[in-house]
Formats: structure tokens, sequence, C-alpha cells
């Protein structure tokens, strides 16, 4: 079966089946699956005595550090939902942060949330001229806003930051915080919780506890959008006729739909988001701006997408899942990640166990050798070296790609140039 | 066709000519808004590229960047996004380095040793990304980014003492190279050495060019990059043909960073060249995909780059030259697209006048051609 | 014979034997690069009647609804609706106006729910929550559509999408609906009952524009008809007075060219034989369901059926682009069930494919590189891993002279061809490397009449030297007049045969629509005056 390539293919009768059904996972089955991962954390967390794996501030970090991913992601569906890909999430991030951290350390915070969102959304306008008018591969150009953006600040940043107290070529002074906000009654209860070490439910007090401690306002923006997200595409005629762009932009112009105005505002407002993950990086996860502080965000919050289907609720899922990882290499993460491997290994035999049932017996053979492996290496090493924790957001991401790329449906457009009056 | 052929020249042409100008007028309202002269930071560089010395170093460095752009070339061609070329020439450069410093074979075998070794480590690399793809249907362009950030951690990690690395003073390296894996330099007296891998360079791009335009296989790719569905009508195995290229272009991309390695620093250390993978992807896109067009562009890159460290000292920022690589690319992704479709509608007029005047090849009846499609 | 106007047109606004003007363009001409698509149209359609605009493929049918819809604007020439002269700029004009489209190409997303599909672009009328929900099911009743509004579009069949395009179009208060071939992808009971849906239209005052190629459909349902041919307006009919062989002549100024062929040619060798083949979806449904048939040297096997019905993945199988879960393949005494698509086509399978933009040609490639395309492997194209350039070009330069592909040369790209020509590159280039077995798939699909009559004379004369075609096409004339042998293909299985000698297009549609099995006889029915049969010149006139 060949895939459609252009526009106008899109728009033959579908002849194709359906992805294999199952391709939704209803939310009870959902919050099984995540209730069985929490509770094979906690028993990996009691054998191993790694409590960092599941405390509150571990929490608190991972969702901090899920917040940019998750920004970049949402920013990377509003984009593709329209039809257009996004590699340049990475470089409108990057410019996130410089203008953020530039408009922040003179103006106050909030005025460099605001610069930083302008910044991204001005990426995001570039990717859609030469995308939208000039009809260039949407990747091609996704990688050249990267090249630009990278050089851009890296020639700016000395101009604005060199010469000031705290700043240097590299690096911008510091910014003021946006101000934290912590559940008083709730925040310590769980936190007390937590401490106990109970099987899952101080694992349970953990998670929550991260999310009511300590955090920044920009956070719970973050949060908000996801559901705004959601509710704008799904349940409003202006998200009817974006998403319409992305599935078939040829039967979406008959019907009167400006597609090139669409695509336009999807892509600028991919940007803004993906701006605001980088100031979020620059004024609340560091308060300044240091190059490379992205480091491949960007990247990940598009995983982050795919592994959530392209809906906002499988993203953030992706992106908590993804910030976890990433607050390991930032919290001590050595004796953490090896007790992580334990968890691998089990997963990896949980997985051999399922594959054999539905008989597919020679990758449940291979998983189960990959997962001895892998419990060989915890049983045999004391500590992880530094190196594995830094690789580790990056190794998990291939791994969930891998896993889950088969079910997925993306928008039908996705990605193919359009022209208006190119329908028959 | 000779109407054509004059055509296609001018359409080749037009495209880089228009991008580069537009470059660089975009630089230069840069420098104007940043206070400085537009035209005097060009001028200076231009001037730079007269010394032999400053020469000498544009086409060592040039050398890599044009292996490095070809690999990417080879996946443009076939509609893949190998952006890890990055991380491939880094491992490959390394795994060389440490296989130099340990087999001490003599130079006949030593030398290719190491290049097998870099080819090996770069192919295996890019190998993951393929195999993912091929198998899990993994976009590649996330996956060799993600392969880029693990290779980083993975060269941290074998610098360890305890791993591959030696310390010398505060840099981390992988230990002096033996000798007979040297590879000696053309002297060109006071200016410098001109790497002898520059050879290799050149063979490489020669080799490009007959591969994908003269041989079967290479037919083979460019149809599958063209057209997908095409090309498995036409007998390509699309899995193969994608693994076969994304192997491919990590071999070449292995082999980047030989030139410096095996003619200079004989060793892998911190002051390793970084970045010539991601800056061969916007060679590459400026050549387009074509070996003599990439040799342009990659001695244009080299020119940059080596020019613009005299800037500092007449009281510019270096930087501008990366500004003006970001715009070169951006300009050149537009102005390409756009000759393009302007070229092919020119061509499909030309052929629809032809036809209704009669030109037709070989034919000799006059019923003319019913109108629209 | 009488009745055929040619190119009057009354002054605007005026009605016309007494009934209001719903629609009149006047001097319509569209110019594109290189092509003059509409010349001088004019076309008048009376409120609450069936008007159809008939012309063959490439005759600028489409262009000129195109500008009616507001998706072209014209060069020259007026538009006017129920009698106000009026100028589109999109089509969001038009429909205000009331002017509907239902497309040939489907204009639905397939990730959409109907609901969704429907208000799209509207959704100011009724919303896009539960007021359009009744408002919809309101419509479906009212015309009996069936449509549900909450089904994903995917899970829909062809007529089913038809259904919803026409709702589509009602849902937007339209007064003048424009139907684009729309019995292209119906079988002959399901156009009846889209007629059938007209008439009623029809008697609620709407008046529909009916563009097609089919002259029996049309004269079976049309109050008027508008020839265009070459891109002009060539006369105006009314059907009850018009027989569809004054209609063909019209519509291609000359004698229709005629499918059929003489004397048979079919030997005993069997050359490709194919024995319960089968293929099974993801979900288990069966595409292929135990496809067994022979074709022997000489013999052209013809496949009829609905799109839809296992023929893409029959030829999928056939050519190694698919591989069946169970059943063989044989190609003369080797079986080739597991052979990669190089290897067939190496052997002797030739593929003209069914969607030659994607599966026959590289567009933007010169046509020598196309002619290369498929036999990289096999001289003149090539000599061992090396690439011939020089004798891929001379064969190409031979090639476009022997099939007449009009071209300045060779080195033009693929996309500057019209369909006939790169349908004839492809024939000349299949052909070229002397196939045992050709599968052609629908190979005069959107190709004009000329192009059609050497395609099919190439085919014929191939099978005089003993090669062995399987036909699949939706042309039913096409079918009848070029096969010796003639199957039915339902659900995945052969579920019927018939003598192409004697059976007529609707006995074939039986079956197409699964109502009738087995062996079909053709049954005589007493010829009536204004016999509306489905063909312009049936074989069967010439044998009586």
């Amino acid at each position: 079966m060949t895939a459609p390539t252009t526009a106008t293919d899109v728009n033959q009768p579908s002849l194709e089946h359906a992805p294999p059904a199952g391709r939704r996972m209803s939310w009870p089955v959902l919050c099984l699956v995540i209730a069985g991962a929490l509770a094979l954390t906690s028993l990996v967390r009691l054998i191993t005595g790694a409590d960092g794996i599941t405390n509150v501030s571990q929490m608190s970090t991972a969702l901090q550090l899920a917040v940019p991913i998750g920004l970049a992601g949402l920013g990377g569906l509003w984009a593709e939902r329209a039809g257009v890909v996004n590699i340049g999430l990475e470089g409108m991030m990057i410019l996130g942060t410089w203008f953020g951290a530039w408009a922040g350390f003179q103006w106050g915070p909030w005025t460099g949330v605001l610069v930083g969102l302008i910044g991204g959304a001005l990426g995001g306008l570039l990717h859609a001229i030469v995308t939208v008018t000039f009809n260039v591969n949407h990747i091609v150009s996704g990688v050249a806003i990267n090249i630009l953006a990278l050089g851009a600040t890296r020639y700016l940043a000395p101009l604005a930051f060199e010469g000031r107290s705290g700043g240097s070529a590299k690096q911008s002074p510091a910014v003021d915080s946006l101000g934290h906000f912590t559940v008083p009654g709730l925040s310590d209860g769980l936190s007390d919780l937590n401490d106990k070490g109970w099987f899952f439910v101080s694992d349970v007090a953990g998670l929550l506890g991260g999310l009511v401690t300590n955090v920044s306002w920009l956070t719970l923006i973050a949060v908000a959008l996801v559901p705004a997200t959601w509710w704008i595409l799904w349940r409003t005629a202006f998200g009817l006729r974006l998403r319409s762009c992305g599935e078939n932009p040829i039967a979406a112009e008959s019907l009167g739909v400006n597609v090139y105005k669409y695509k336009y505002l999807a892509v600028i407002i991919s940007g803004a988001l993906a701006g605001l993950g980088g100031v979020f990086l620059s004024i609340v996860a560091n308060p300044f701006y240091l190059e490379g502080q992205t480091s491949g965000r960007g990247y990940i919050g598009l995983a982050a997408m795919i592994f959530g289907n392209w809906m906002p609720g499988g993203l953030a899922i992706g992106a908590g899942l993804f910030g976890y990882t990433d607050s390991l290499n930032l919290r001590g993460g050595s004796a953490n990640v090896h007790a992580l491997l334990l968890l691998g290994a089990l997963l990896l035999v949980i997985g051999a166990i399922w594959l054999a049932v539905r008989k597919k017996y020679v990758n449940a053979v291979i998983t189960l050798v990959v997962g001895a492996l892998v419990f060989a290496w915890y049983a045999g090493t004391n500590e992880v070296p530094n190196q594995v924790v830094s690789a580790t957001p990056y190794v998990i991401t291939l791994v969930v790609l891998a896993l889950s790329a088969q079910r997925l449906r993306m928008p039908k457009a996705d990605g193919m140039p359009y022209r208006k009056g190119q329908g028959k | 066709m000779k109407k054509f052929d004059k055509e296609r020249v001018l359409l080749a042409v037009a495209g880089p000519v228009i991008a580069l100008a537009v470059a660089f007028v975009l630089s230069a309202i840069v420098l104007i808004a940043s206070g400085k002269n537009p035209v005097e930071p060009f001028a200076l560089m231009f001037e730079q590229a007269g010394f032999s010395d400053i020469q000498v170093l544009i086409v060592n460095q040039a050398s890599m960047y044009y292996i490095a752009a070809l690999a990417v070339a080879i996946g443009f061609r076939m509609n893949l996004f190998n952006i890890g070329v990055d991380g491939q020439y880094q491992l490959a450069a390394m795994m060389a380095a440490v296989v130099g410093a340990h087999a001490n074979l003599p130079a006949a075998l030593q030398v290719p040793l190491l290049l097998l070794t870099a080819v090996f480590t770069g192919a295996f690399w890019s190998g993951i990304a393929g195999v993912l793809k091929v198998t899990r249907g993994v976009s590649e362009v996330v996956a060799t980014i993600m392969l880029n950030a693990i290779a980083t951690s993975l060269i941290v990690y074998m610098w360890k003492p305890d791993v591959f690395g030696v310390k010398v003073g505060n840099n981390n390296t992988t230990g002096e190279m033996h000798e007979s894996g040297w590879i000696p330099g053309i002297d060109m007296g006071a200016a410098g050495e001109i790497y002898g891998l520059v050879i290799l360079a050149v063979l490489l791009g020669i080799g490009y060019w007959i591969v994908l335009n003269r041989t079967r296989f290479g037919f083979d790719l460019r149809a599958s990059g063209a057209s997908e569905s095409a090309a498995a009508a036409s007998g390509v195995s699309p899995k193969r043909m994608v693994l076969t290229a994304m192997l491919l272009s990590g071999a070449i991309a292995g082999l980047a960073g030989l030139p410096i390695l095996l003619g200079d620093t004989h060793t892998y250390s911190l002051n390793f060249p970084t970045g010539i993978g991601f800056l061969g992807i916007g060679i590459a896109l400026l050549g387009r995909n074509s070996p003599v067009g990439i040799a342009f562009a990659a001695l244009l890159w080299a020119w940059l780059d080596k020019a613009s460290p005299e800037l500092d000292f007449h009281g510019y920022d270096k930087e501008i030259a990366v500004i003006m690589q970001g715009l070169i690319v951006l300009s050149v992704v537009v102005s390409y697209e756009a000759v393009r479709e302007w070229g092919l509608r020119r061509q499909q007029r030309r052929v629809g006048a032809e036809l209704a005047a009669g030109h037709v090849l070989g034919a000799n009846n006059t019923t003319k051609e019913v109108a629209g499609r | 014979m009488c009745v055929i106007n040619a190119s009057s047109s009354p002054p605007a606004g005026a009605a016309v034997h007494g009934q209001a003007t719903a629609v009149e363009l006047a001097g319509i001409t569209k110019r594109f690069p290189g092509v003059v698509a509409n010349h001088d149209i004019h076309l008048t359609v009376r409120k609450g009647t069936v008007h159809a605009l008939v012309g063959e493929n490439g005759a600028g049918k489409s262009t000129l609804m195109k500008i009616l819809y507001g998706m072209q604007k014209p060069d020259e020439g007026t538009i006017a609706i129920h009698g106000e002269k009026v100028s589109f700029s999109s089509p969001a004009d038009a429909i205000v106006r009331g002017i509907g489209m239902v497309h040939q190409h489907f204009m639905l997303a397939d990730n959409l729910t109907v609901l969704e599909n429907v208000v799209l672009g509207s959704e100011k009328l009724y919303g896009i929550g539960a007021k359009a929900r009744r408002k919809i099911k309101e419509l479906s009743e009212r015309y009996g559509l069936g449509v549900r509004p909450d089904v994903l579009v995917e899970e829909l069949g062809v007529a089913a999408r038809q259904r919803v395009e026409i709702l589509k179009v009602l849902y937007r208060g339209a007064t003048t609906l424009i139907l684009d071939e729309p019995t292209a992808v119906l079988v002959p009971q399901e156009v009846d009952a889209l007629f059938d849906n007209l008439r009623e239209l029809k008697a609620e005052g709407l008046s529909v524009i009916f563009i097609s190629h089919k002259l029996g459909e049309v004269l079976s349902v049309a109050d008027e008809i508008t020839v265009i041919r070459r891109g002009t307006t060539v006369g105006t009919a009314v059907p009850a007075e018009t027989t569809p062989r004054q209609l063909a002549e019209l519509m291609v100024g000359s004698e229709l060219p005629t499918p059929e062929t003489a004397e048979s040619t079919v030997t005993d060798r069997p050359v490709i034989a194919v024995d319960k083949l089968r293929l099974a979806a993801p979900g288990g449904k069966a595409l292929l369901d135990d496809i067994s048939f022979t074709i022997h040297e000489g013999e052209v096997l013809g496949i009829a059926g609905v799109e839809g019905n296992g023929q893409t993945e029959l030829v999928d199988a056939l050519i190694g682009l698919r591989h069946a879960d169970s059943g063989v393949i044989r190609l003369a005494d080797q079986e080739i069930t597991s052979w990669a698509t190089r290897k067939r086509r190496e052997q002797g399978i030739g593929y003209i494919p069914e969607d030659r933009h994607r599966h026959g040609l590289l567009l933007e490639a010169p046509l020598w590189e196309n002619r290369i395309l498929g036999h990289v492997t096999e001289r003149p194209n090539a000599k061992g891993v090396w690439l011939d350039p020089k004798g891929a070009q001379e064969d190409t330069r031979r090639i476009v002279t022997e099939y007449d592909v009009r071209t300045p040369g060779i080195d033009v790209t693929a996309a500057s061809l019209s369909g006939g020509n790169q349908q004839k590159l492809i024939v000349g280039r299949e052909m070229s490397h002397k196939p045992r077995f050709l599968i052609a798939a629908h190979p005069t699909r959107g190709v004009d009449v000329g192009a059609q009559a050497a395609i099919w004379d190439h085919i014929r004369e191939a099978r005089r030297e003993g090669l062995a075609v399987l036909l699949i096409s939706a042309d039913l004339d096409e079918l009848i007049g070029l096969s010796d042998t003639l199957r039915v293909i339902y659900d995945g299985k052969l579920v019927a045969d018939a003598d192409p000698a004697t059976i007529t297009p609707e006995e074939l549609g039986t079956a197409m629509t699964g109502a009738a099995e087995g062996h079909l006889e053709h049954e005589e029915t007493p010829e009536t005056p204004a016999d509306a049969s489905t063909s312009a010149e049936s074989p069967e006139d010439e044998a009586r």
C-alpha cells in the first residue's frame, strides 16, 4: 500500500483499512496502565532503597522539566494538525530563551515571558512564510531555521549581555523569578505521606506532592494550555477548520476555507508555544539565558507529540515521561538511574510475556534477552556512569518512539505541499 | 534540445545567485542595525582570502565540510534527513583515533584499517536510525538527533582514563596515534600543509557522481527519492533502499573527520573540531546535492569560517559569519524552491507552445492536442 | 434528427421555453499556459431540470464547472444566476449564490466525522454541535440519503461518500447542484438509485447540472444536453429526440473507435496461472478470496468490478508489491509467488499501472529517464551495473516515434506531457521489453480518444503476437470490446464469468454488485426505438 504524497492524493476515495482497532486507549485502561506503572516503580523503590525515584522534589523537578518539553510538543501539535511539520521547534525555543532573558532582566520577568513568546512566534512566522508561501520542504525549512536561530542568538548574545553584571558572551544576567505557589496544607501533608515510604501510597503522594509544591505560575499556565488546546481544536469552528487543513486541505479549500491563513496562524502559534517553552527554561528553570540551554528539548517535544498520537492528552503524558527522565539527569542521578535499570528489566520481562501471549514469539524472545541483559547490568554494578545518566532522556525517547510509532495516526495531509487551486 | 539546455543552466545558476545576493543584503542590514559599517567586514574577509596561509586553511577545512555535505546529500537524494552526520563523524574519528593508538601495523595496512574503522562506525551509528525507520517507522530526523546526543555522552564516557582516555594536561585525548597511521600533507612552503586526505574528498565527490548518475543502483536511489511509489512499482525494495541509503550516508560521514585526524592532530581530543556535520547540512542544501555545487559551497563556508576571526581585531564580531551562514541557508532553500517551481511551469508552458506550433519529435500527423487534461 | 441547436444563446435572464433560467454561462473563455481550456462557451440551465454537459475526456467540462463554482476565474465571458450577473472570486461566493458542487474526486477528510465534514466552512449556518446534527438528519431523511453524522468518513464506502457530498451541498442551501462524473465509481444499479435521488431534487425545484461522458446514462436522466468538444460548445439537444449515436458524433466529431476485435488469437499455452490466491487485511477481512484463473498466450482476460473489490490487491499481488498470504502464481512453468517485483519485471511481466503519476512515472525526470524506470537492469538501459544513458535516449526516441508520443523532445519532463501521451510512453516502454504477460490496469483512464484508440491497437497487436493480458477497467465497453474472456470480481472473489461477444453492460453490472453469479447468460430483449443501452455502439449491434 503506498501512502499519499501530495495533497491531491489525499483526496482519492480511501480504500485503505483503518489502523488496528484499539489505537485509542480508553480512559479506564489508561488509568490502569498508569497505576500499574506506579506500582511497579514503587516496588523497585522498596527493593533498591532508592527513595529518590519518587520523592516530592524529584517529581517537582520532573514537572518543571516536563513543561518546556510539553510546550514544545504542543507547538508541534498545533503546526502538524494544520499539516505543517515543524522541526524548527528547537530554534524557536532558542529564540524564546534569548528574547525572554533579554527582556526579562531589563524589564521584569512577565515582560520577558511576553517578549520570549513573540520571539518564538517570529520564528514561526518565518517558517510559515518559507513553507506555506514558498512551498519549501517542511523539514528543510525547519533545519534552516534552527541553524539561523542558533547563529542569531550567538551573534546577539555578546552584544546584549557582555559587559552587564552577571552577563557574558554566552550567558545573560539573572532574571527575577516569576513567583511560585505552594498549596499549604496539601503540600505538607503529601510530603509527610511520601516520607513514610509506604508501598504505592507514598509514591502517589510523591507524584501529587510534586504537582502542588513550589510550582511556578508559568507551569500553571503551561498545564492549562493542554486542555485549552484540546477545547480550541476539537470544539470550535476555528479548530475544525485548522484541523481540516491538516487532513484534506483541498477539501477545505473547496468549502471556502482559506487554507493559507490557517496554516500561517497554526505555525505562528506553534512558534509562540515553543518560544514559551524556551522562556520557561531561561526564566523559571534557570534564571538566565545560557547558550545551548535547550539541549534538544525541541526535538524531544516532537517525540512527545508523536507518542501522544497528536492529541494533547497523550502529549502531556509523554512530556511527563520525558520530563521525568530529564529530572533524573539533573538530581544526583546515578543511584536513581541504577535503580531504574531494575524497573527497565522488569518492564521488559512483562513486555516479553505480553508478546508471547499475542503469539509473537520471536519478538518475545528478543525482549526477554534484552531484559535479562539489563538485569545483569543492574545486578553486576553498583552505580551507573554519569554519561549513561546524561544520555538517558535521549535513549528513552528513542525507545518510546520505536515502541509507539506503529499504531499512530497523524493528520493525513501532514507535511504535504499545498498550493491553492491544485485540486481537481 | 538546445533551447532547454541553455535554460536549464540559467535556472541552475539563478537559484544560488539569488540566494547569496539576498543573504548578503540581509547580513548587511543586520550589521547596520548593530551600528556597524555594512561593507567593511566583507571587504576584510575578501582580503583575508588573498593570503596563502588562509587559503591553505580554507582548503583543509573545506575538505572536511565537503565529505560531511556529501553524506548529507546522499540522504537528501533519497528524501531522508540524516541530521546525525555530526555524531557520526565524531564517533568515527574517535574510534579511528583509538584504533590508531593501539594497533601498529605497517602504513599500507594501518591507513586502510583506520579508514574502514571510521566507515563502519559511521555506518553503524546511522544504521541504528535506519533500522528504526525501516522496522518501526521512527522518523529518521528525530532518531538521528537523539543519536547525536547519545554519541556525545558516549564520547565523554570513552574519554575516561579507565576506558580509552589519556589525559594530557587538562585535555581529554585518546593518546597519540602510531605514526604508521599518519598521512603526510602537501607542503605549500610557508603557507602550511594541505591535508593529504583532501584527495580522498575529491575521490569521494567523483565517486558520488558516478554512482548516482551512471549506475543502476544510483538510478534506483534517485527514483526512490523522487517518488517512492513509482520506484517500488519499478522493482526497488523501499525498505532496503532506505536502509542502504542511511548506511551509505553514515559511512561517508564517518570519513569527514579523518583529514584533520590523520593529517594533523593524530589524536581525538577536546580540541577536535565540532559541528562539521551540522554545517554540512547547510552546505548540501546550498550545493543542491551536486558534487560540484557542494564543492563551491564548502569553499564558501570554509572561507566564512577562516576569514572571520580577523574581524574581531577590527571591532566587529566574528559571529556575523554564523548569521551569514544561517541567512544563506534560509535564502537558499527559498530561492531554490521558487526557481524550481518557476522552471517547471515555464517548461510546461513551452512544451505546450511547441506542441501547439507543431514541433513534435518525429511525428507527421497534424491533429491538434485536445484542450485541457 | 432535429432539435440540435448549435450554440444559440437566448438573451440573459429570459425565460426559455416558459421556464426561468437557473444558470447561464455566456461566452466563457479560459486559457492556461499552452492550452485553451474553454473557448466561447454558452450554457443555459433551466430551473427544475437536469441538464447534462457531455464531452469526452479533456474537452474542458471540468474547467467550465470550476469556473461556475468559483475555483477559477474566466478570462472572458459572463455568469448569470437566476438572471443576475455575478462574479465569483472563490467557492464561498458561489456557495452563497446557491451553487453546490459534488466533485468527481470526493472532497472529504477521512479522519473527520461526517458531521465535521459537512459543517466545515459553513459553521455559522447551524453551528457545529447539536443543531447541525439535527439539520443533517433532517436533510438525510427528506432526500433519502441515509447519512449518519457521527461516523468517521473513512469507514464509508464509495456510494455512501457520494451521498455525503450531496448532503454537504444541500446543507448549504444549494439550489443548483453540479455533479461531476458522479457515476464514474458506481455500478449500473447504484446509478439508478442516484438518478432517483436526482429526480426527487428536481421535483423540489432544484436544478442539476450533470457532467458525464457516458451517453447512455445521460440520455436516461437528462432533460437537456449540451455538448462540448475541444473546449467549446457544439450544440444542445433534447434526449427524447436524439440517439446515442448522434450525440456521440457530436462529441467526437467523427466515427467513434470501437475496441472490439475480430478473430480469436487465444492459444492453449498458459502464460500465467493463479491458484487460490488469498490475501487478508490486518483486521481479517479477505481482500482476495481464493482467486484462481489462467491466461493463455494471445488471450485477454478482462476483469470487471466496482473499485474496491480487490482489483488493486490482485494487481499488487501479481506485480509483487504485496505478497499473498497463500496461493500460487505461475508464470509459464515457473512458480513466481515469492519473487520480488524486479525479478518479475525482468522475467517478462509488463505493468501499465492504474495511477500512472504514482506508479508509472517520475514526473520531474526527463522522458528518457522515465523510459528506464521499471527496467533499469535490462538493455538498452543498462550494461551490467552501469547505466547506458545514450542507449536509453536513443530507444526513447524510437518509442516516441513508434507510439506517437507528442513531445518536442526527450529531455522534457514527464509532467509536461498530457495524460494520453504519458500513457502512450508507458505502453511503449512496457511493450519494448517484449513482455509475456501484461497487466493493464485502467489503461485508458483519463486519456483522450485518439490515444485510447492507439493504446487499444497496440494491445491488440501484441495479443496477436502471443501476449497474455490481464485487463482491469471500469470502462465496460473497453472490457467487453477487448477481452476474450470476461470475469467479474466482487468482494475479493471471482463470482461470475461471461462471454464478451454477447454480454451487455447491465448484465455485467448485476454481477458487479453481487446480485448475480456463475456464468452470465445474455438474454435477448426485444429492441425498442429509444433503447437506452449504455454503450454508444455495442458489439451486439454489429453482430446482429
